[in-house]
């Protein structure tokens, strides 16, 4: 399994040709206490940066990009009515929703973590 | 975390706000901390125990004469001249167009006395609109020597007793009294902006650190930022000044004339009496979502696909579990029950009219 994270906060940790999506540590301490996350219906195709679930804290709301293109395959239903697992555990259990994925090799244009951190210092 | 820029004003808790981790933010010309620990869980704790809040940003102007030789008692949509010394009225300072300049609390100091509390953005200019309009007295800003801090949330009376005494705790909604606290000349008022029992402490600048330390040594009493105290505004309707109310909007159109005396005279009482017999075009409304998400500030409101009004102030309720909001409509679907819209690019909620206040099981009046 590798992990990857796009400059919009989202990780995709891909094993084979299944990637679970979710966001960034960082990015869950940004948005504050999570409130409610949109998550897309089960079959539904995306493309590689388009809008595919939506996140909302007491403070702001957010879209969230699809970090790789392809069918989503699996939604974290629990997240419906605890959503506030997204600030607990924002990389592990507060995953969003699984990708089956139409083409592995778009995570070339992805950041590996240590790419990410560094990214993230500039900001 | 960025530095405050030049322009912002910095209260005299600043240090501690940093020292305690806060995220800073700027707020009507303040840098100010919107939280500690997160929004929710401070939430909480002035729903359930007892949050301190720095208010210093708000400001304070002492005025000194006759109340009505001065015009004084023109000025609010309240008499001043009618509340009893110990005793504070919350009403607005509105222009000649019916629209609120701002809203306020007068607290009663003597006879000949009184200090009013407004809004930290509309501070200067209130104080040029109240100078302009007196003929008599003397008003001074004392905003600067003025610190003020909110404990507010059930547990507020036991941590008050134990600092204050009983007589501080005891009193009554819309209540102060002036004593001696850490050797300086403080008020203690029954009032605050959360719908928790609680309380409004106004002493000298440089004391303020030293209040603030000793309440929060208290176990029960922990720091809650502007985040929470806008959430815990909003779950019991009150209206934010610059969101929900402005120089646009009437004290009518918000649903807010039970502030105003139509008995007396004030500036905007002609406005608001033409208003009153033509009927309001459009109303403050209150709502629910059913959804968790929350509708807000801006968002369209529609009604059979017409766009009829615009949201004003919106969030995810923690106690009601749903979106709640404030906005403006047509008057004619402002019922409560109606079921309205609330829509924005890709959202789209369906909204229920309601009274308020939403959550209903606040401390406030225990």
């Amino acid at each position: 399994m590798s992990i990857y994270f796009t400059k919009e906060h989202e990780w995709a940790k891909v094993s084979g040709n299944l990637a679970l999506v979710g966001i960034s540590e960082h990015a869950a301490h940004e948005l504050g206490d999570v409130t409610f996350v949109e998550l897309p219906p089960v079959g539904k195709q995306v493309k590689q940066g388009e809008v595919v679930a939506a996140i909302e804290s007491v403070k702001a709301a957010s879209d969230i990009y699809a970090p790789l293109s392809g069918k989503v395959v699996r939604v974290n239903s629990v997240l419906d009515e605890a959503p506030e697992q997204v600030n607990e555990s924002p990389e592990q259990a507060a995953w969003m929703l699984e990708i089956e994925l139409g083409d592995p090799a778009e995570t070339g244009s992805l950041m590996s973590k240590e790419q990410y951190d560094a990214y993230l210092k500039t900001l | 975390m960025a530095e405050p820029c030049d322009t912002l004003l910095v209260s005299p808790l600043n240090q501690q706000h940093r020292a305690l981790g806060a995220l800073m933010a700027p707020f009507g010309g303040w840098d100010m901390p919107i939280q500690y620990e997160g929004i929710i869980a401070e939430h909480r704790w002035c729903r359930e125990q007892a949050a301190l809040f720095d208010i210093c940003h708000m400001g304070e102007f002492l005025f000194k004469g006759d109340i009505r030789a001065s015009g004084l008692e023109d000025l609010f949509t309240f008499s001043v001249a009618a509340i009893p010394v110990g005793r504070s009225k919350y009403g607005f300072l509105l222009n000649e167009q019916g629209g609120i300049i701002d809203d306020l609390i007068v607290f009663r100091f003597a006879e000949q006395e009184a200090m009013i509390v407004v809004n930290a953005a509309t501070a200067p200019h209130d104080f040029q609109v109240i100078r302009s309009r007196l003929s008599g007295g003397e008003l001074v800003n004392i905003s600067a020597a003025t610190a003020k801090l909110d404990l507010q949330g059930p547990e507020s009376r036991a941590v008050l007793t134990a600092i204050c005494g009983e007589q501080a705790a005891r009193l009554p909604y819309f209540r102060f009294i002036s004593l001696d606290l850490l050797g300086v000349p403080t008020i203690v008022s029954r009032t605050g902006y959360t719908g928790e029992l609680g309380y409004e402490i106004f002493l000298p600048t440089g004391k303020v650190v030293e209040l603030w330390e000793r309440l929060l040594s208290d176990q029960r009493v922990k720091p809650a930022g502007l985040g929470a105290r806008d959430l815990l505004r909003l779950e019991v309707g009150y209206s934010l000044y610059g969101s929900d109310i402005d120089e646009e909007t009437t004290p009518l159109e918000a649903g807010l004339e039970g502030f105003v005396n139509f008995g007396k005279r004030f500036v905007g009482k002609e406005a608001l009496l033409q208003q009153q017999a033509a009927g309001v075009a459009k109303r403050k409304i209150a709502f629910t979502v059913n959804s968790r998400r929350a509708p807000r500030h801006g968002y369209q409101i529609q009604a059979g696909g017409c766009t009829i009004g615009e949201v004003t102030s919106g969030v995810f309720s923690p106690m009601l579990g749903c979106g709640i909001g404030l906005g403006y409509v047509d008057s004619a679907y402002a019922a409560s029950g109606t079921v309205l819209t609330v829509c924005q690019d890709r959202v789209s909620l369906a909204a229920t009219v309601c009274g308020l206040p939403f959550y209903t099981g606040g401390s406030l009046r225990s």
